[in-house]
């Protein structure tokens, strides 16, 4: 492994255990070590990469897998999704037998409880952090905005609002509006 | 149960698993492959929110654990994560070969700026269909304000804002 690919697994590694909630909730933490720390992607770049790991079906993981292809090709890839699924792997399994036989504790129902509202203000950051950088003009706002909308108001596949979002700015920039 | 039936069972919901893959990993582990029952489906999901990590991807884990151990597991994660895995690839390599055609510059950043709605509407989604107590109010926006606006690391964030989460929702359900 390169040094390059060893540092992203690192990175990765150190992500794995902070996403509480899901992998959503450590993307802005990952923004923050990745643009603003290592200065790997810029905040286009990197929300362009969330983008396409959308498009992909699966979990939202994915999208740090992409991370280290983008940056490091093959070994980047594997650095990337050794580091941000092994060490939370490693927990799940080793808890597996312990948390089954105490799955009615109130301890553990009143953990994931906590966990919950902080889950929520992750998501938001992560869509927070995520517009401020793709949202280069007034016309990509109503296109984050319409989505969020979408979403909150539609039981329709999300891709149908990225559909949109990406007709819209094709034609806006034929327009010569972007 | 074997090792391939966990391998195929969630290869078939990485695969269709399109914007989100949640409501499905029910229908594919309840409905259709009855390898859980409802509140043994529910009480696995619990304990997988309460893990650091993705969930679905916990949610594989421990299910291959529970039928073939930590090996059936890791069959189970494969099988979770190959299809969209390629998927990515041969997209994100397409977007790479034509990374300065206009078009696909242009439809690229309306698809991020729509993917950044995705994830605020998601947020709000999820204010919307639980209750909207003082805690859940409170600790949201703070952990907003800290990690969005104020741009502080997340384990400084967690360390202090799970503990507190943790204490004062205490007695309730």
């Amino acid at each position: 492994m390169n040094d390059l690919a060893f540092r992203i697994f690192l990175r990765f590694a150190g992500l794995s255990l902070l996403a509480v909630g899901g992998a959503a909730a450590v993307l802005p933490e990952a923004n923050r070590q990745l643009v603003e720390g290592e200065h790997w992607f810029s905040a286009q770049q990197f929300a362009e990469i969330f983008a396409i790991a959308q498009v992909a079906p699966g979990p939202n993981v994915i999208v740090f897998p992409l991370f280290g292809w983008t940056l490091a090709g093959w070994s980047g890839f594997l650095a990337a999704t050794l580091g941000i699924l092994g060490p939370s792997s490693i927990l799940a399994l080793g808890l597996a037998r312990t948390l089954r036989r105490n799955a009615e504790a109130p301890w553990l129902k009143r953990l994931k409880g906590a966990l919950i509202p902080l889950a929520v203000g992750l998501m938001a950051a992560n869509g927070y952090v995520l517009a401020r950088a793709a949202d280069a003009n007034l016309l990509l706002a109503c296109v984050t905005f319409a989505a969020a909308g979408f979403v909150v108001y539609s039981s329709r596949s999300p891709l149908w609002a990225m559909a949109a979002g990406a007709f819209l700015a094709v034609a806006a920039g034929r327009l010569g509006w972007m | 149960m074997t090792r391939i039936d966990l391998f195929l069972g969630f290869l078939k919901l990485g695969a269709i698993g399109f914007g989100g893959v949640g409501p499905l990993t029910r229908r594919i582990v309840v409905e259709e492959r009855r390898w859980l029952d409802e509140a043994e489906f529910a009480a696995l999901l619990g304990l997988c929110q309460a893990l650091p990590g993705a969930n679905v991807c916990n949610f594989a884990l421990m299910l291959g654990d529970r039928f073939c151990g930590p090996s059936g597991g890791l069959c189970a994660l494969a099988g979770l994560l190959v299809a969209p895995l390629a998927f990515l690839l041969v997209i994100a390599s397409f977007f790479a070969a034509f990374a300065h055609h206009p078009d696909l510059r242009a439809a690229l950043a309306g698809a991020a700026a729509a993917a950044a709605g995705l994830a605020l509407g998601t947020a709000l989604k999820m204010l919307k269909n639980l209750p909207r107590t003082p805690l859940l109010l409170g600790v949201a926006a703070v952990a907003f304000a800290a990690v969005a606006l104020a741009r502080l690391p997340l384990p400084l964030v967690l360390g202090v804002l799970a503990p507190a989460s943790f204490f004062f929702g205490r007695g309730r359900s």
